[in-house]
């Protein structure tokens, strides 16, 4: 499997002035992050505000420049391309952003947003410019006739399918999406992740996803990377982190998601600031196996202890399973609390939902925004 | 039986818009008791946050009010003054979802926290700053007193949602309405913040209204749920009814729609369409635009009709068994 975007030891660090302008440190946003996406994968970067999830996915595109390390794409490094080359390029990588109300120009018709990139990047003949965009918003499961409409006579949901169609206007082959439904109701969220799952898997998309929200990131990722404070913690097949977690900070934030049973809140405090990280792991000031290693020592994102693997015949080292953890007691935990599965409605619930939801993306029926 | 901290009857709320009245919460009834929580559920616009605002009497005037609010007993709407003033802050108190822009930045949090204990109780100033460490520290802020002397910016967000709780309760109000309290929070914040709510109300023996978005919260933190639906409620029940049995097809969609930690194959159960505009609200059921079991005897509203013990529901097709057996 090639990767289709990797990065290797990217780290930007964003200054802190005073109110005299002059330099007070450093907020360490993205600290040394080595990720490789392959083709037709769904990534998840999961993690709290200020982890470094939404820096880190502006690096990949390259919309901001990192203080070092490689970003390639398709095997180039954005780096060395000129700002012509890295403009061509941009046709096959594209963001989605959170908020589909910031995200569109309020002075431009859903056809004119949507057509803009096929004519950035001359991607179909003029004639047939609108043909293509009646057929994108298709795609998102609008109608054709909302191309002559404004983004404000439009819902949140529908907001953020026009922001779909015209990220997938250019025919990319990698999209990033920073918190795409986290803006949206229940309700409209599940179409929203319904279309995604369709796009990926019909388009056969490269995703990555920048969420904090980790149901979302179970439906949709193949592999999940979990950030805290500039660093990934922990990186591996979506089933092994939820279903094995290897980091305590990866279990607290599991244990935390409401509706398993109220209990104790899993750890106390909040992040400490990334302009001062703590020395050592990072997590230590917060993690409830903290022992004097993990306080001078920066413990190194790696596999389970070669002895495990060669117990299981050497076969969970092949690229794509790999589980990776940055935690010098990962062999060491005490088991993780399996997840209890809520099945409060039983399978009256199951058979009641399988009412919902249509089988494709279809049109929205009701109500525009008057 | 003692009657109900608060108790809502037939609560309707009118506001006036440039495009005709539009009705935000329509015929709304509930009851909370002492040391119960009550969870409101729905999405945006469905009126839930209007009604926290109408039982704390915080509605702009001109807002038309129907039906009745009482609080121990005693009615609210339609008394000649202000029948809040006095109340709010004492009897009852409301936590914010943003706590930025809920605190004065201009004050410190101990001095925020105090204001409430020299209005309603009458301390001292010096009284009421000690008052309000204390209070500090039992919402778990470490270093309360340091902190008393810090200002809003200074604070993490989840310290700021605990100096809002810490105001709201320092004068041991008898019901609390906690509006998504944690909807601006990281989830181990909220963790934290959520149990600190769970262990005040067990000591307090305050009842609270939470309105939340967030079905997971309900099932962790609710004793009582009400699921709202454009306006009106659709389906209440004991917390664990609603899990097990839900009996409105909304609350079915709902829970559908939201996607679990613990993974689980397909499609999210994903309700069609979008929320009605409540200026020119469907006829008779609200839901039934987007109902899948929807049928011509839906353009009649539903009454809110008993279903089970404490379990009612507004629509023609509960108990939804006679569904599946079709």
């Amino acid at each position: 499997m090639s990767a289709l975007l990797e990065l290797d030891d990217v780290a930007r660090h964003f200054p802190v002035r005073d109110a005299l302008g002059r330099a007070r440190g450093a907020v360490r946003a993205v600290d040394g992050v080595s990720l490789a996406v392959p083709q037709g994968t769904v990534l998840a970067i999961v993690g709290e505000s200020g982890c470094g999830k939404s820096t880190l996915g502006r690096l990949a595109l390259r919309l901001i420049e990192p203080d070092r390390g490689a970003v390639r794409f398709m095997g180039e490094d954005l780096r060395a391309l000129s700002a012509r080359a890295l403009r061509a390029r941009r046709r096959d990588m594209q963001l989605i952003f959170q908020d589909p109300f910031a995200s569109l120009d309020p002075r431009m018709t859903v056809e004119d947003a949507i057509a803009e990139p096929l004519k950035l990047h001359d991607v179909v003949p003029r004639g047939a410019k609108r043909a293509r965009v009646a057929q994108l918003l298709e795609r998102v499961g609008l109608r054709p006739e909302a191309a002559r409409r404004w983004p404000h006579e439009f819902s949140g949901g529908q907001r953020q399918r026009i922001a779909i169609a015209r990220a997938l206007a250019s025919g990319p082959k990698l999209i990033i999406g920073d918190e795409p439904v986290s803006a949206l109701d229940v309700s409209v969220q599940a179409q929203v992740v319904n279309l995604l799952q369709d796009l990926i898997r019909d388009l056969g998309l490269t995703f990555v996803l920048i969420s904090h929200d980790l149901g979302v990131v179970r439906h949709i990722a193949d592999r999940v990377a979990v950030m805290y404070l500039g660093t990934i913690v922990e990186e591996g097949p979506a089933e092994l982190v939820f279903g094995a977690p290897r980091h305590p900070y990866t279990r607290a934030l599991l244990a935390a998601v409401p509706g398993h049973g109220a209990r104790a809140a899993p750890i106390e405090g909040d992040p400490p600031s990334p302009i001062a990280p703590p020395a050592g792991c990072r997590f230590h000031t917060r993690c409830p196996f903290a022992e004097a290693v993990c306080r001078e020592q920066v413990p190194v994102l790696q596999g389970q202890a070669r002895r495990s693997e060669v117990a299981a015949g050497g076969s969970h080292g092949s690229a794509g399973q790999e589980h990776l953890a940055a935690c010098h007691l990962q062999d060491r935990l005490p088991p993780a609390a399996p997840l209890q599965e809520r099945k409060a409605g039983g399978d009256r619930l199951r058979r009641l939902q399988a009412h919902f939801g249509a089988p494709a993306p279809q049109p929205e029926t009701t109500g525009v925004n008057a | 039986m003692t009657p109900p901290v608060l108790e809502v009857l037939g609560l309707s709320v009118e506001f006036a818009t440039d495009r005709g009245p539009l009705r935000a919460v329509d015929g709304v009834s509930f009851s909370v008791a002492a040391g119960q929580t009550l969870a409101v559920v729905g999405e945006s616009g469905c009126g839930k946050s209007v009604t926290a605002l109408a039982i704390m009497g915080l509605l702009p005037r001109g807002v038309r009010l129907g039906g009745a609010i009482r609080l121990l007993g005693e009615e609210l709407l339609g008394q000649p003054g202000d029948p809040w003033a006095g109340r709010r802050g004492r009897d009852l108190a409301m936590v914010f979802q943003e706590p930025m822009t809920s605190l004065n930045p201009a004050f410190t949090a101990g001095e925020q926290v105090a204001e409430a204990l020299r209005l309603h109780e009458g301390l001292s100033p010096r009284a009421a700053m000690d008052r309000a460490v204390e209070m500090l520290a039992r919402v778990r802020i470490p270093e309360a007193a340091r902190r008393a002397a810090q200002y809003p910016h200074q604070l993490s967000g989840g310290m700021r949602q605990r100096v809002m709780i810490a105001m709201a309760l320092a004068c041991r109000p008898r019901l609390l309405i906690c509006d998504e309290p944690t909807t601006a929070l990281d989830v181990t914040v909220q963790a934290q913040i959520l149990s600190l709510l769970d262990e005040l109300k067990r000591e307090t023996g305050t009842a609270v209204v939470l309105i939340t978005h967030d079905l997971g919260v309900v099932a962790d933190h609710a004793d009582q749920v009400a699921v709202m639906y454009a306006g009106r409620i659709a389906e209440a029940a004991p917390a664990a009814a609603i899990f097990a049995r839900p009996e409105h097809p909304y609350t079915v969609g709902l829970l559908g729609a939201v996607p679990s930690i613990e993974g689980g194959a397909g499609r999210l159960a994903s309700i069609e369409g979008t929320v009605p505009d409540l200026r020119a609200p469907p006829p008779g059921c609200r839901f039934a635009p987007r109902c899948p079991f929807a049928g011509p005897d839906c353009e009649a509203q539903p009454p809110l009709a008993d279903i089970g013990p404490g379990h009612v529901a507004a629509c023609w097709r509960a108990p939804l068994d006679q569904v599946l057996a079709a």
